[in-house]
């Protein structure tokens, strides 16, 4: 009670000291869960298909065989995550809410810059610290844009972008197979081509197939567009437990011997 | 994460570098400036189209070099503060000013940006312009200014061929050359090359690419 009551309040950084000298003696620190991810988008003829893998990695263990990385922004803004699954989540999820109420001060649809600029200044003031780099797409009343973003705060426009440890096997495919102005279906089968060729070739990124499909009246989430790798089978029966013998039984019946009796009384209802 | 230290995975974890080619001319009544549109994360090409040249005003660009989320940052706070500036002197702002406000950035947050940016552009005060602001925070008045990692290798191309008071075509031939050889000897630049002309009359923007781009000796 008496070292506590030395303290003047406020937070105490003593861990940060001892964490560095336990370092410095060769303990090795944990670390965050990565998204070691493949996440893709391209612009077709009426908007924005984006595309991510569903697998979460920490070090060389798969944390997560089913996970999202398709985050919301706005009803016609989305954002797909690379780099650290925490940081992606919690600055997607800031921006979606600053960019909620400015939706409910102004009565008019987010659009796609104001979200990028956002992202960029915020990532930007963080100095990389913040390790989220982003594809972001969506479609407004200029049109489709689609935009990557870096965990730096420095921003690209392009027809179609990758992201993540899987970009470079992704970027192949669209380098080879893009073309402007594709229909939907085109669209969605080369961003599935491209998570594909992620999924199969890089060793962070694995799982299924999610894709997002942005036009200027609708949003649509197809979540395992393709289930490249869902467990191939399950056992045909549950568990059944072995049935244990009954050596002896017994059953006792309640005893009758007591009697409740509920002793009433009128109520008064005199009314003079 | 693991696999990214054993793969050596730097385009993740590396800042985005314009490992560049960009340049800017004084011809006679106006500017040309130019630049390669290569982007990369260590040894990845993570853009082969971008754009390097930024506008600040309608007459007034620059053109971009060192780390991209640093100049992108740079060149957004310039182009807000002096669309104030004009709005408070009712005119467009002279080239001197943007490039006074580009050296006050680059000069005071100097221990934290790595920024090498040729400001150039046409008032109807001065004419065209152009000025180099160092990663230091000095800026230079030039008649022609290069930078960039591809810069170093046509310094004595641009001093031989360079010529006070050139017509537009020449000027933007001389650009589009410089450029070309930048390019095809310095790793870190190339793509197509893009270039924007300033004058009295308006902006004018171009891209060459493939065979337009010139070609010098390539034997062995």
């Amino acid at each position: 009670m008496e070292s506590m009551s030395e303290r003047s309040g406020g937070f105490s950084f003593d861990n940060v000291a001892r964490n560095h000298v336990l370092e410095e003696k060769g303990m090795k620190m944990p670390k965050a869960a990565k998204t070691g991810t493949t996440i893709v988008g391209v612009v077709y003829k009426d908007g924005v298909v984006l595309g991510a893998d569903t697998r979460a990695t920490s070090e060389t263990t798969v944390f997560e065989k089913y996970c999202e990385k398709i985050h919301y922004i706005a009803p016609n803004i989305y954002c797909c995550g690379a780099g650290t699954a925490a940081d992606t989540e919690h600055t997607t999820a800031m921006i979606a809410s600053k960019l909620e109420l400015h939706r409910l001060d102004t009565g008019r649809q987010s659009r796609v810059t104001t979200c990028l600029t956002m992202l960029k200044r915020h990532l930007f003031q963080y100095q990389g610290h913040v390790s989220a780099a982003l594809v972001l797409g969506g479609v407004d009343l200029h049109g489709p844009h689609l935009y990557t973003v870096y965990p730096h705060g420095s921003t690209d426009a392009l027809p179609f972008v990758t992201m993540g440890s899987g970009s470079l096997a992704a970027m192949a495919v669209f380098e080879s197979k893009y073309k402007d102005d594709m229909t939907l279906e085109e669209g969605k089968q080369i961003v599935y081509e491209a998570i594909s060729a992620g999924i199969y070739n890089d060793m962070g990124s694995g799982g299924n197939v999610n894709l997002c499909v942005i036009t200027k009246d609708k949003t649509e989430m197809l979540k395992g567009y393709a289930k490249e790798n869902m467990r191939p089978w399950r056992k045909s029966t549950p568990y059944t437990f072995p049935k244990t013998e009954v050596l002896t039984s017994k059953i006792d019946k309640p005893r009758t011997d007591i009697s409740v009796v509920v002793e009433s009384e009128k109520m008064e209802v005199s009314a003079s | 994460m693991d696999v990214m230290e054993a793969g050596g995975m730097d385009w993740m974890q590396n800042e985005h570098m314009l490992g560049t080619s960009i340049m800017a001319v004084v011809y006679d009544g106006g500017v040309v400036l130019g630049a390669d549109s290569r982007t990369t994360t260590g040894s990845y090409i993570a853009n082969r189209v971008s754009d390097k040249i930024s506008p600040i005003t309608e007459k007034i660009f620059c053109c971009r070099s060192g780390s991209a989320a640093d100049t992108q940052a740079i060149s957004d706070y310039v182009r807000y503060y002096i669309s104030m500036h004009s709005l408070e002197i009712g005119e467009e702002p002279k080239v001197a000013t943007v490039g006074k406000m580009f050296r006050l950035i680059c000069y005071r947050n100097k221990a934290n940006l790595l920024a090498g940016i040729i400001c150039a552009g046409y008032d109807k005060h001065d004419g065209g312009q152009v000025y180099n602001i160092t990663l230091g925070g000095s800026i230079l008045k030039q008649p022609f200014a290069i930078s960039g990692s591809g810069s170093s290798y046509i310094y004595g191309f641009c001093d031989s061929n360079f010529k006070e008071g050139m017509g537009r075509d020449e000027a933007e031939q001389f650009v589009i050359r410089a450029l070309a050889l930048a390019m095809s000897r310095d790793g870190s630049s190339g793509g197509v090359i893009r270039t924007v002309t300033i004058n009295e009359s308006g902006v004018d923007r171009k891209y060459y690419s493939g065979k337009d781009i010139p070609g010098f000796y390539e034997g062995w």
